[in-house]
């Protein structure tokens, strides 16, 4: 569906950010995109979806295509009319418009006013909790119902493709797990295809279906999400378990670090 | 108490006037976070091209409004795309002294292409005052009271319930995800000034009706900043609001003060109170607050 080839990103002109990118995202399933700060995975969906160039970005090789159409050099506004959403790390809701606003902002390609009303009432039915506050100003929402707000608006564009970028960060592990049952009902009933960026692999693995490893700008790792979560690095390093399985006690740590075998 | 009607009366319908061309200002802040220190230019240019409309060519009243209009919307279009959307991203500051720079031009150059002389012209409506209870109003300030609540009116309805206008106060709060939502971002830019280009256009009329037209319209502009630091930079009714205080304030010094202290307090008072609302509530009566979540 979505498919990056071999990208390259240059901040500034001269700070190499990603360094030869491939992904595959697959139609009506999740891929995730695992690792640590810092090692590229909010600029590879910024790469997508076009953010990039007003942050001084620029792909300097490669291609991303949607479907055979070619996304590279297409302004932010234009990717979206093509069928890609991005959800902001962090949320960025607008917080001076309310709820309600927030989602007709969100719809703001959408030809008439009953496709954006059907939006609103399809998000509400996935976020009952977003047509309580929906003429609250959303700045004053908690932590997660920005979080459903974000999600929601994205949606309101009927986007083809979801970028989902660390949607657990700063809630409550509750308030996760909801959420990230909600995105997979989202994907088997309105056969949406998500790109999800995570730095807890746990959660991401439990609920895609494919996933890449990326580190210094680079995939160190891909496979399937019942391969990786099998693979002895990534529960080292990801999901902080040691070879027998077991919990790992930090006492251990100093003792011996293992050494991560990606790196040649 | 007549005396003070009489003075709260005009200071109402000046106040609004003051709306009106804060407004311009008003909505170009809001869209685009610009501050525009020549939307006073704005209202001179307008006014001199009615003027030259009106008296220099012979041409009707309505004409001059429509030549008014359709000139201050290809200026404004014209000044975002050449001066304002390539300081896009840089800091605050350089859009401001773009705007300084950009008033000090037009104030030469308006006498420059229009003539220096002070040309007269007239809203087509009589000139006798209108007694209206312990209110005597000038019909002149009248119709430009009402075309400023008008106005005020239509854009308020705008951006609190028009999708265009929740997709500009969208823009307003944060240009990437804007963008990321498929919103045009340098469209709306460009939509925000044709409109503050049509406020001065208006502005420019009523003002130069009753000032007379020359450069000393501009100086209408300096009372902009009162009124928008009293009632928030970003909002509509604070425009209002604000420009009713600065107008009231305005003619209640001139009526008591002025004659005790030998004048000049009107031209001062509503900065005064500027500076006062700077360090006690530095958002204005209705600016939007930087919003902290604990």
């Amino acid at each position: 569906m979505l498919s990056l080839n071999n990208i390259e990103v240059v901040y500034d002109g001269v700070i190499l950010v990603l360094r030869g990118v491939s992904v595959e995202v697959r139609e009506g399933a999740i891929t995730t995109i695992l690792g640590a700060n810092g090692a590229g995975k909010t600029t590879t969906l910024k790469a997508i979806s076009g953010v990039l160039y007003s942050e001084r970005g620029e792909i300097t090789k490669g291609s991303i295509e949607l479907a055979g159409q070619r996304l590279n050099g297409k302004r932010a506004s234009d990717v979206t009319r093509l069928g890609i959403a991005q959800v902001f790390e962090g949320r960025r809701v607008f917080e001076h418009l309310t709820a309600e606003e927030n989602l007709i902002a969100g719809g703001h390609i959408m030809p008439d006013i009953k496709s954006i009303r059907d939006g609103i009432d399809m998000v509400y039915t996935y976020f009952p909790r977003l047509r309580e506050r929906r003429h609250q100003q959303s700045g004053y929402l908690s932590g997660g119902e920005q979080q459903m707000l974000a999600i929601g608006r994205a949606l309101m564009s009927k986007p083809k493709v979801v970028l989902l970028d660390e949607p657990s960060l700063g809630l409550a592990p509750m308030l996760v797990e909801e959420i990230f049952a909600i995105v997979q009902r989202l994907v088997k009933q309105e056969k949406l295809t998500v790109l999800l960026v995570e730095q807890n692999a746990t959660l991401a693995l439990g609920i895609a279906e494919h996933g890449y490893v990326m580190e210094n700008g680079r995939i160190v790792l891909e496979g399937d999400a019942e391969k990786l979560r099998s693979n002895s690095d990534i529960k080292e390093f990801y999901l902080g378990l040691n070879e027998v399985g077991a919990r790992k006690s930090y006492r251990d740590v100093k003792h011996y670090r293992r050494r991560k075998r990606w790196l040649s | 108490m007549d005396f003070a009607f009489l003075l709260i009366g005009n200071g109402i319908l000046i106040g609004l006037m003051y709306s009106l061309i804060a407004l311009g200002f008003v909505l170009v802040y809001k869209a685009t976070d610009a501050i525009n220190f020549a939307q006073g230019e704005f209202v001179m240019l307008a006014a001199l091209i009615s003027g030259s409309v009106i008296v220099g060519a012979g041409l009707p009243f309505w004409v001059a409004v429509i030549v008014a209009l359709a000139a201050m919307i290809a200026f404004s279009f014209a000044l975002e795309r050449v001066v304002l959307r390539p300081l896009l991203g840089r800091p605050i500051v350089a859009v401001i002294m773009a705007t300084i720079g950009l008033a000090a031009i037009l104030r030469g150059l308006g006498p420059f292409i229009f003539g220096s002389g002070t040309r007269s012209i007239t809203l087509p409506v009589g000139d006798e005052p209108i007694e209206f209870g312990p209110f005597i109003l000038q019909p002149v300030q009248l119709v430009g009271a009402l075309v400023s609540l008008l106005f005020l009116g239509a854009f308020s309805w705008f951006f609190l319930k028009s999708r265009m206008g929740v997709a500009m106060r969208a823009v307003a709060d944060n240009q990437q995800v804007a963008s990321a939502m498929g919103i045009n971002v340098e469209r709306y830019f460009a939509l925000a000034w044709a409109m503050a280009g049509i406020v001065a256009a208006l502005g420019g009329i009523v003002w130069g009706s009753m000032l007379g037209v020359d450069v000393q319209v501009a100086l209408v502009g300096l009372k902009v900043f009162p009124v928008v630091i009293l009632g928030g930079l970003d909002s509509i009714p604070g425009a209002v609001v604000g420009g009713l205080i600065v107008g009231i304030v305005e003619n209640l010094a001139a009526g008591y003060l002025d004659p005790v202290v030998g004048g000049g307090t009107k031209d001062f008072a509503p900065y005064v109170l500027m500076i006062l609302a700077l360090m006690f509530r530095p958002y204005g009566m209705f600016g939007k607050r930087k919003i902290e979540r604990v």
